[in-house]
């Protein structure tokens, strides 16, 4: 399917993003072979040919005007079935977070991305906590819940292969989760405009199995505790 | 009558009647050099866009004289680049869509189409566009001041827009506020005067179901326009009061909420893109039947249809929020209501397929823009379905994805059916007739390169690249979709260069064109029964309607149109000629 031209899904929830897509995709396919089609043939079939009339066809009686509330009613059946599926993926991504097993407090300022990972104590916001630019290191198959927060302006925090997109608002803290299924390194983009550094404001999110997490762990915020 | 034809102008003398003249046919090819001019400012923008996208800072061809710091012996630096974006949006929508569209078609045709003299209000017709001429050389101003235009995007998002650090544009910010919300000005003026005039000064006989449905199309418009736009011109008062008075409606560092900026922007900002379609759609509706010489296929159902998706255009402006921190239990019924939208859509569009189906077809040039707008609206109707599903918003937002589709449900309304307008039109308003080979391959030329344009732009998005970006080079990820790029810029380069296809149409035609008399394509609406082009007053006596607008291939008579004013032959007439 075209959901293959997407980057790979390494989420635990993109696989659903993706199916829809390609849910939706079939029907588009199908409405737009049938109206280009129609419009098509009948340039083709009726283009104008001396000594004939065109028909007289008003649609104005019931009769006539069924044949466009048909399909308008099929569109509207279409439409509901495209609007359950998505409040489900919507539901299960956004309404229904599971419980996080690992907090990271984020923050978007022109042009970088501050990660914020909890101390020894396991707690954000507390003294011991370190801050890593542009770094994002979680383990893999863990459900990570990030907050975010904007020092300056409007951004977006976008990771495609994770389908997770988020805009981050100065003065609010938006919070997300993922459960990412691969170990890897992926991009971090924003995808908000925030001014002319805008595209060079680039992250890494590094999916780490649980030796080489706790390793880097151990290496960057146990010993840099408390020290910034 | 040979004295009136151009008495008028003769006794006010050249200002009076071409410069600040208060006649709705003038003012309306006011409004249509106006748009044509901004046009030109637009498409130039995003010729700079498009090749720093294809070839990132190398310089762009006929451009070295732009000084430093604008631009480096040709090389776009970021915030050019931002400027430029800002400036293509804001100059397409409000500068060239609206006026076109609009201004040129609505004030040109509705008093002829509905058998009027003139607008109700003449001299207001005239203050709307002359506001337009101001907010329209502030804007171009704001390009010329010390830190350069807006460049904070079409939409303005604050606080981005709202502190002039953000950006480093002080001036030029300010001077966009103060263009858009003169812009608003203009265009309420000149609803009311639509409004007023179709309610008060239709013909005798001219019912509101006979009229022509490009009439219905611009005064629903006129009214989805009304009803939403009050609120952003309070946003803009506000954001220009963060900006210059020390207030904090849109900054949280001064307690105030960017997100209200966004629900006063969208409330305005979605309505809008039905402002703009609608008329789009009037004229694809008048020049289908005409071409197809059958009448428009189910008349009553697409003003209903119209209305309710006027109606319906209220209610889904935060789909453009859905990821912006809006409670995500607001997201499904916005959802809802922006999937439902696509009903009173697809209705229209089978109701225009429904139109062409058994006719005699003639494809002339309008025709052919008005299918060719057809064709490819399709395409952002149903791309729209991606983004309305939050779900799968949750990927597309933002992303070219969303560059490629708006660009598929503008362009089609505003130059597709834009042109098929102006050929369409050409001969009423100027009394000669455009050149058909030049304007077919005016057509081909625009409607191929405005696919290649766009098509590879969805492949850019479902990459995942987001739009605004200055390059793609940062992004491993993104790179790779760098050859698609180069495709959309050559192809928008052609683009560009083969609208001077209509240029030199339009200009030789004006002169030597082929002397079109009064009904050129034997079309039935009020228009075509007076002169080519039409005096003032526009009637000489007042016309009288007897039937719909769209009566072809009537069977049973002689030829296949009546015109909307031919007084009914008797019955027993008609049948004894049968």
């Amino acid at each position: 399917m075209l959901s293959s031209l997407l980057p790979s899904n390494v989420s635990s929830y993109g696989g659903d993003i993706d199916s829809l897509f390609d849910y939706i995709l079939v029907l588009v396919i199908f409405w737009f072979v049938i109206t280009e089609g129609l419009i098509l043939y009948i340039c083709i079939r009726y283009r104008r040919r001396s000594g004939t009339r065109s028909e007289y066809l008003r649609g104005d009686r019931p009769r006539q005007l069924a044949w466009i509330i048909v399909p308008a009613l099929i569109v509207v059946v279409l439409d509901l079935s495209i609007d359950s599926a998505s409040h489900a993926v919507w539901y299960s991504i956004k309404l229904a977070p599971p419980a996080p097993e690992v907090q990271v407090a984020v923050t978007g300022k022109q042009f970088n991305w501050e990660f914020t990972y909890p101390g020894r104590d396991g707690r954000l916001g507390t003294a011991d906590d370190v801050t890593v630019e542009n770094e994002l290191h979680v383990p893999v198959n863990k459900v990570v819940r990030l907050t975010l927060s904007s020092e300056d302006v409007i951004h977006s925090f976008w990771v495609p292969n994770l389908r997770l997109k988020q805009d981050v608002v100065p003065g609010r803290r938006i919070p997300v989760w993922f459960k990412a299924t691969k170990t890897g390194t992926w991009e971090i983009a924003c995808s908000e405009l925030c001014g002319f550094g805008h595209y060079s404001m680039h992250g890494t999110l590094f999916v780490h199995n649980p030796e080489d997490y706790a390793r880097w762990e151990r290496e960057h915020i146990s010993s840099a505790g408390g020290q910034k | 009558m040979k004295t009136d034809k151009h008495g008028a102008e003769e006794h006010l003398g050249f200002i009076r009647s071409y410069v600040f003249s208060l006649d709705h046919k003038v003012i309306g090819k006011q409004y249509m050099a106006l748009s044509a001019v901004m046009a030109l400012l637009g498409g130039a923008a995003s010729y700079l866009i498009r090749w720093q996208l294809a070839w990132p800072e190398t310089p762009v061809p006929l451009m070295q004289w732009v000084p430093e710091p604008y631009m480096y012996e040709g090389v776009l630096p970021p915030n050019t680049y931002n400027a430029m974006f800002t400036m293509h949006g804001t100059i397409m929508v409000f500068f060239v869509a609206m006026p076109f569209l609009l201004g040129a078609f609505g004030n040109f045709l509705i008093p002829l189409m509905i058998g009027a003299d003139d607008m109700v209000f003449p001299k207001l017709n005239a203050i709307s566009f002359w506001t337009l001429f101001v907010a329209s050389s502030i804007l171009v101003a704001s390009i010329f001041t010390a830190e350069g235009p807006a460049a904070a995007g079409w939409t303005a998002y604050a606080p981005l827009s709202a502190n002039p650090i953000y950006t480093g544009v002080n001036l030029g910010q300010n001077l966009w506020i103060v263009a858009i919300a003169l812009e608003f000005a203009s265009f309420l003026i000149g609803g009311i005067n639509f409004l007023t005039t179709t309610i008060n000064l239709r013909a005798r006989g001219m019912t509101l179901m006979r009229m022509p449905l490009l009439v219905w199309m611009q005064i629903v418009a006129s009214v989805v326009f009304l009803l939403s736009v009050g609120p952003l011109v309070g946003g803009a008062v506000m954001l220009l009061l963060d900006r210059t008075m020390g207030t904090g409606f849109f900054r949280p560092d001064r307690g105030g909420d960017p997100l209200l900026w966004e629900h006063l922007f969208w409330y305005f900002g979605h309505p809008e893109v039905y402002v703009v379609a609608l008329p789009g759609f009037g004229i694809m509706l008048e020049v289908l039947p005409v071409f197809a010489r059958k009448p428009v296929f189910g008349y009553r159902l697409i003003v209903w249809t119209t209305l309710a998706a006027g109606f319906l255009s209220f209610v889904v402006w935060a789909h453009h929020m859905f990821l912006s921190g809006l409670d995500p239990r607001l997201v499904t019924p916005f959802s809802i209501t922006t999937i439902i939208i696509s009903v009173p859509f697809a209705v229209l569009v089978f109701a225009m397929i429904a139109t062409i189906w058994g006719g005699q077809i003639r494809l002339t040039t309008p025709m052919l823009f008005a299918l060719g707008g057809l064709a490819t609206f399709i395409i952002g109707g149903l791309t729209g379905i991606f983004l309305g599903a939050s779900a799968v918003d949750i990927y597309m937002h933002g992303t070219y994805f969303v560059v490629a589709h708006f660009h598929y449900t503008l362009f089609p309304v505003v130059f597709f059916a834009g042109f098929a307008g102006v050929y369409y039109w050409f001969p009423k308003m100027f009394g000669r007739m455009m050149s058909e080979p030049l304007g077919k391959l005016h057509f081909w030329a625009t409607f191929i390169c405005f696919n290649c344009v766009f098509l590879p732009l969805f492949v850019v998005g479902l990459g995942g690249a987001p739009r605004r970006l200055y390059e793609f080079s940062n992004y491993e990820m993104f790179s790779r979709l760098q050859p698609f790029h180069v495709i959309a810029t050559v192809a928008t380069i052609v683009l560009l260069l083969s609208q001077s296809l209509f240029i030199v149409n339009f200009a030789y035609s004006r002169f030597f064109g082929r002397v079109a008399g009064q009904n050129p394509w034997q079309a039935n609406t009020l228009e075509w029964t007076v002169d080519s082009p039409p005096h003032h007053p526009n009637f000489p006596k007042p016309p009288r309607i007897f039937r719909d607008p769209y009566e072809y291939g009537m069977p049973g008579q002689p030829v296949d149109f009546l015109p909307q004013n031919e007084p009914p032959v008797p019955t027993d007439r008609l049948e004894a000629s049968v």
